[in-house]
């Protein structure tokens, strides 16, 4: 227990100062609409997921005679089992592959992209791509779904995982290279121009000045688009057909009408495929907060 | 500005120089990404619009240019005026549900330093989840025969949530809401924490006392993070799939069936690609005019203060 008070508190050190500790805490202490407010909503957010954990360790009879918001006296994994058993692992998989298989190369083609559309501030091309891009973030997937399925079909992907996947990457790109190249724009001008006299390649300052430099937002971004990609539903609805290739928001829904009113299946369905996404969120937590102090200690 | 001309001018040559030797090489480093966002998100746009003046049933390969039929079948389609009231009444509601909550709690947070980091990390929780995942939980916990009412046994809860017409919109609000409130909360809670200390001081020894330092001070200091927000909640609530499409189909009959539900029934269930396209084509171009009428309301804002400083 004692680390984690400890932790908020050096965490937060920082911004108290900033906003000027004695004003801010006598607002505060009146603040009763707010507050009140706020750990209301607290409650809204957490009773869902409460019932959906406590749900899925009930038995299906046991959750029928049950107050739903009491954790069940005797803890079952039966349900997990079912959901285990019903072809978890080949959904599991397909959305591992599909969120890989996309956030890696939409990372790495946008960072390249962003460090040229910063680098070639005078390049009238370049500036031209950049405006693209920042149009892009206006577009909506699913306003071109219809063309993008026809372009799948015709390139004969259909039902398959790279007809996911290559739609997916275009859509992480302007938002992915927006992030990036803010990122970029703030390294230190004097750094490129040593780099420069050292006789770096543009190709050399970008993996060993840039890449090294973005880390954050590089951990930001790939966080951002894996938990797109991880929970996109309307791309695999419309451009896969066999369940072999459903990945785990279309199985979920797969799942529902499969297990009925077998309530508790449902919840651990819902469950398990959630703990991987909270994973990435608290490790990626870590890894952000180690990478903005690596950048510090420099 | 005269004075500063020359030099200018001077500190643009190497630039240019440089831009040439290297330049080939930056266009080659944006070449990946540039031809495959041109792959899948322009040419798709074209595409769009050139399918909603054809007609296709989405199988087979024939597609064959007709005109405006397509259209004039979307545009008499009985469904259209539904589909953009029901789309209007989920992007106002959500809004005016989701904008005083949101900013209630950003202030809020902006000051309780001793709870912020605790509240941010649960309340980050519903934007890792999948709309998919949030639907099928929501329709198991408001299941009128096994969901969280009739567990519970409390008539007011147990109510047929998604059933009935009314209260399938509501319920949807709601859920959008939950989705969504701690997201923007969080960006007001970043615009409250930027507003200088120096003048809530000022306006406490005017003798302002909370409510009005909260309409005077806070209110419009955070104008843009306002219309910043609105923008993601107005314009988000156009592309409402995921969710609606698992928690209600559109139903009860076409009590939340939105542009959007309706333009993927046309096109993937009724196999009438062309009038699918057409009202894609809508929700794009109200996309673009609903983004354009926000952001004019922003530069507006954006002048007069600038005439002030």
């Amino acid at each position: 227990m004692t680390p984690t008070p400890a932790g908020t508190r050096a965490g937060q050190a920082p911004e108290s100062a900033a906003t000027g500790t004695r004003a801010s805490r006598k607002f505060a202490e009146r603040n009763w609409v707010g507050g009140s407010f706020a750990w209301l909503w607290l409650i809204v957010v957490m009773v869902p997921l409460y019932w959906l954990v406590i749900t899925s360790f009930k038995t299906q009879a046991n959750y029928f005679i049950t107050n739903p918001l009491k954790p069940p006296s005797e803890f079952t994994f039966e349900n997990y089992q079912l959901v285990i058993e019903s072809d978890f692992v080949r959904y599991f998989m397909n959305s591992v592959i599909v969120t890989v298989g996309a956030v890696l190369p939409a990372t790495l083609i946008s960072f390249m992209a962003a460090y040229a559309v910063v680098r070639g501030a005078g390049n009238r091309f370049l500036q031209g791509v950049n405006g693209i891009f920042l149009m892009g973030l206006a577009i909506p997937l699913q306003a071109v779904v219809i063309p993008v399925y026809l372009i799948i079909i015709k390139m004969e992907l259909y039902n398959t995982l790279q007809a996911i996947i290559l739609p997916s990457i275009a859509f992480a790109i302007p938002l992915s290279v927006l992030v990036l190249a803010n990122f970029i724009r703030d390294v230190p001008k004097e750094l490129f121009e040593s780099m420069r006299m050292d006789g770096a390649t543009e190709w050399g300052t970008m993996w060993r000045l840039a890449f090294p430099l973005t880390r954050p937002a590089l951990v930001t971004v790939v966080i951002y688009n894996a938990v797109g990609i991880w929970n996109g539903y309307l791309l695999p609805l419309i451009l896969t057909q066999s369940p072999e290739k459903a990945t785990i928001p279309l199985a979920l829904a797969s799942f529902q009408t499969q297990f009925g009113v077998n309530v508790p299946a449902v919840a651990a369905s819902v469950t398990l495929t959630t703990v991987p996404i909270v994973l990435l969120y608290a490790i990626g937590r870590r890894q952000l907060v180690s990478g903005l102090t690596a950048g510090f200690n420099k | 500005m005269t004075t500063l001309a020359p030099p200018v001018v001077r500190g643009q040559e190497p630039t240019r120089s440089r831009g040439g030797r290297s330049g080939s090489v930056l266009v080659w480093m944006v070449l990946p990404a540039f031809i495959m966002f041109v792959f899948f998100g322009i040419v798709p746009l074209l595409g769009v619009i050139v399918l909603s003046f054809a007609t296709w049933n989405g199988i087979t390969p024939e597609i064959e240019l007709t005109g405006l039929t397509s259209w004039k079948a979307a545009l008499t389609n009985p469904g259209l005026p539904n589909a953009l009231w029901v789309t209007f009444l989920i992007m106002a509601l959500s809004w005016l549900v989701q904008t005083p909550l949101s900013i209630l709690l950003g202030t809020f947070m902006a000051r309780q330093s001793r709870y912020r980091g605790f509240l941010a990390v649960f309340y980050f929780i519903p934007l890792l989840l999948s709309s998919a995942a949030i639907a099928i939980t929501y329709k198991s916990l408001l299941d009128p025969n096994f969901g969280l009412g009739a567990g519970l046994g409390i008539e007011a809860l147990n109510q047929d949530w998604l059933g009935q017409a009314n209260l399938a919109i509501a319920t949807l609000i709601f859920v959008v809401s939950w989705q969504f409130i701690p997201f923007h909360s969080l960006i007001y809670q970043g615009a409250v924490r930027q507003i200088p200390q120096s003048m809530y001081e000022a306006a406490q020894i005017d003798g302002a006392g909370r409510v009005r330092q909260f309409f005077n001070i806070t209110l419009p200091q955070i104008k843009y993070t306002i219309i910043t927000s609105s923008t993601l909640m107005v314009v988000g609530s156009l592309t409402f799939f995921d969710l609606i499409w698992v928690l209600t189909a559109g139903g009860p009959g076409d009590a939340t069936r939105a542009l959007a539900v309706q333009m993927y029934q046309l096109g993937f269930q009724a196999s009438l690609m062309g009038p699918a396209s057409a009202i894609a084509v809508i929700l794009v171009l109200v996309g673009i005019g609903l983004s354009l009428l926000l952001r004019r309301i922003g530069g507006r804002a954006d002048q007069s203060q600038m005439e002030g400083a």
